[in-house]
């Protein structure tokens, strides 16, 4: 229907093209002032933390690939993603260049009980635990354990003591994601929390036939 | 005739009240040993010295903090903290309750921020101010229902940039806070942990802060909670009274839609 | 001037029952501060408790109370409206005493 061109119309015409332009430039302007959320995280990061003891900010703020991936994909990731970052995990491991597995139990056992390491109330350069009983059931006598990993109390009966098991086990307490993409287990050997012997004696606590975890 | 059902209906309560014994774990009884407790909770204290507080007037000015707005009006405390964090108009940013405290002690009471922000967590010899303060305003809020609001777009950006802390993995271990909270049933050790992703855990939790912690022997707060967790993360400090803080408190306050508050609530 | 103490007395047929909770550090002198230095010891050695003029509670505390104390007990021949009063005096001579009405 043709607008009238009486002058009630001409300015109905008027305010009709305002209001037009109006709703126009107020659809462009909420599409190119959305925020940035994450953007807007970051920069609050960047400005309210404080480096303290092993605890840097650097390092906070600088999240490596994997971290990048299983920030931005927490719940749900696609096949492609998972064999791309668990095959990328694989390549960081490092095997003992002396070939042997096996430390000393009783040592392991010390590193699986220990908390502390790396935390901002811990000295720098201090003795870094392993703190695997917060998450294992490991031997039969620590009642106090976690249960966000699977448990691991006779470990050769579940799970043989043949090389195969051996290299998938050092594999997976270096660096859990070459299996398991966006493990809640923290990359041991791969992050520098534990070093190759203390690996050797976690190795042991499950590994030994000796290790009260076998007996 | 009637004797005998009696004696039928008793063996039966006894039988069935065995079965729920028999499926108690450790942790139920650590629960019954907390509900025991909770008579006498140390946090009442705090309480009463934080409403003293609350009505003191401290120099410079010989002011009180009675005209402060925690959100509904000035001085009214009753209600205030389960809506809290929120938007306030004048100054154009979402709070939480410590940064509106730390507000209210400089603009009213004339405090500089150094004295403002001053002993955040009390120890032995050392109370501190605003802890009882946060004790007794929580108190107010005891039996409402959680509303923090997001309509705002502020208060809609803090709960976006809270969520997305939430799930930031970093640090030499790769945690975030997803990594212990989001999923159901979960320990570490002996110790419960909530799905802070799952409404009735993140009620539960979420109304039952601030607390009387024994292992502290303290009132602690959900900031001092936030930044325990932080530390156990591996992550460095947090200023006190940050954004950064409170984005995940919105966060965390806003899963806990509906759930009644509790607080000050007796903890380990 | 130590913290007042909080005092909860509840006439339940014939006992009263009364609850008392009391800010107190209740140091054992025996806990090390974080330079390694034993931190004095600070607890309370007497806590007596008066109905009226009658004495319904008389006891010795020690380094075996923790800190922030909660006390619970009963006794009978109270009414409505009469008077507790609560005292507590520690190792180092410092003192306390509140009063509540029984309700």
């Amino acid at each position: 229907m043709p607008l009238p061109l009486s002058d009630k119309g001409i300015l109905m015409k008027k305010i009709l093209i305002v209001i037009m332009v109006f709703a126009v430039m107020t659809g462009c302007a909420t599409a190119t002032v959305e925020t940035d959320y994450g953007k807007a995280m970051l920069s609050l990061l960047k400005s309210e933390f404080t480096s303290k003891g092993p605890a840097t900010v650097e390092r906070m703020l600088n999240q490596d690939e994997v971290q990048k991936l299983c920030s931005e994909y927490p719940m749900v990731r696609t096949e492609e993603m998972v064999s791309r970052i668990q095959d990328s995990q694989m390549k960081t491991v490092k095997f003992p260049a002396d070939g042997n597995y096996l430390g000393d139990w009783k040592k392991g056992e010390i590193i699986a009980q220990n908390g502390r390491g790396f935390q901002s109330s811990d000295p720098i350069g201090g003795v870094n635990g392993g703190n695997c009983y917060a998450c294992h059931n490991i031997t039969k006598s620590e009642i106090s354990y976690g249960n966000i990993g699977p448990s691991l109390n006779n470990y050769i009966k579940l799970h043989g003591a043949n090389d195969l098991v051996i290299k998938y086990t050092w594999a997976k307490i270096y660096n859990s994601q070459a299996y398991t993409a966006c493990s809640s287990m923290p990359r041991f050997g791969h992050s520098g929390i534990l070093d190759e012997q203390q690996i050797k004696d976690v190795m042991a606590l499950l590994l030994d036939p000796a290790s009260p975890v076998n007996r | 005739m009637k004797l005998f059902i009696t004696l039928i209906f008793t063996i039966f309560l006894i039988y069935s009240n065995t079965f729920a014994v028999a499926g108690n774990s450790s942790t139920d009884e650590i629960a019954k040993y907390r509900e025991l407790l909770a008579d006498g909770n140390p946090a009442e204290l705090w309480e009463m010295r934080g409403e003293e507080l609350w009505k003191k007037k401290i120099d410079p000015k010989s002011v009180s903090l009675e005209q402060c707005d925690l959100g509904k009006g000035p001085g009214i405390v009753k209600g205030a903290y389960v809506e809290l964090p929120r938007y306030f108009n004048d100054v154009n940013k979402v709070m939480d309750l410590e940064q509106r405290l730390i507000y209210c002690r400089k603009n009213i009471q004339g405090l500089s921020h150094e004295q403002a922000v001053k002993i955040p967590y009390g120890s032995v010899g050392n109370p501190s101010d605003i802890e009882a303060l946060v004790s007794y305003i929580t108190a107010e809020s005891k039996g409402m229902k959680m509303a923090v609001s997001t309509k705002h777009p502020l208060e809609k950006e803090a709960y976006e940039v809270g969520k997305r802390f939430f799930f930031y993995r970093a640090g030499s271990h790769d945690f975030s806070c997803a990594t212990c909270h989001s999923a159901d049933e979960k320990r570490i050790r002996l110790q419960e942990l909530p799905n802070l992703l799952n409404k009735a855990d993140a009620q539960k939790t979420y109304t039952t802060w601030p607390a009387y912690r024994l292992s502290q022997g303290e009132v602690r707060t959900m900031q001092h909670r936030l930044s325990d967790c932080l530390r156990q993360q591996r992550f460095p400090e947090p200023i006190y009274a940050s954004e950064t803080i409170t984005a995940l408190i919105m966060f965390l306050a806003k899963n806990a839609e509906g759930g009644i508050f509790d607080a000050p609530a007796l903890k380990r | 001037m130590p913290s007042p103490m909080r005092i909860r007395a509840v006439l339940n047929g014939e006992t009263v029952e009364v609850k008392v909770l009391i800010r107190h550090d209740m140091e054992t002198g025996l806990r090390k501060d974080t330079t390694g230095k034993f931190v004095p010891s600070h607890f309370i050695q007497k806590l007596t408790i008066k109905y009226e003029d009658r004495m319904v509670l008389d006891s010795v505390m020690g380094i075996s109370v923790s800190k922030d104390p909660f006390l619970s007990f009963k006794f009978k021949g109270g009414e409505k409206g009469g008077k507790l009063s609560v005292t507590w005096v520690d190792n180092i001579g410092d003192t306390r005493t509140d009063a509540a009405i029984v309700s």
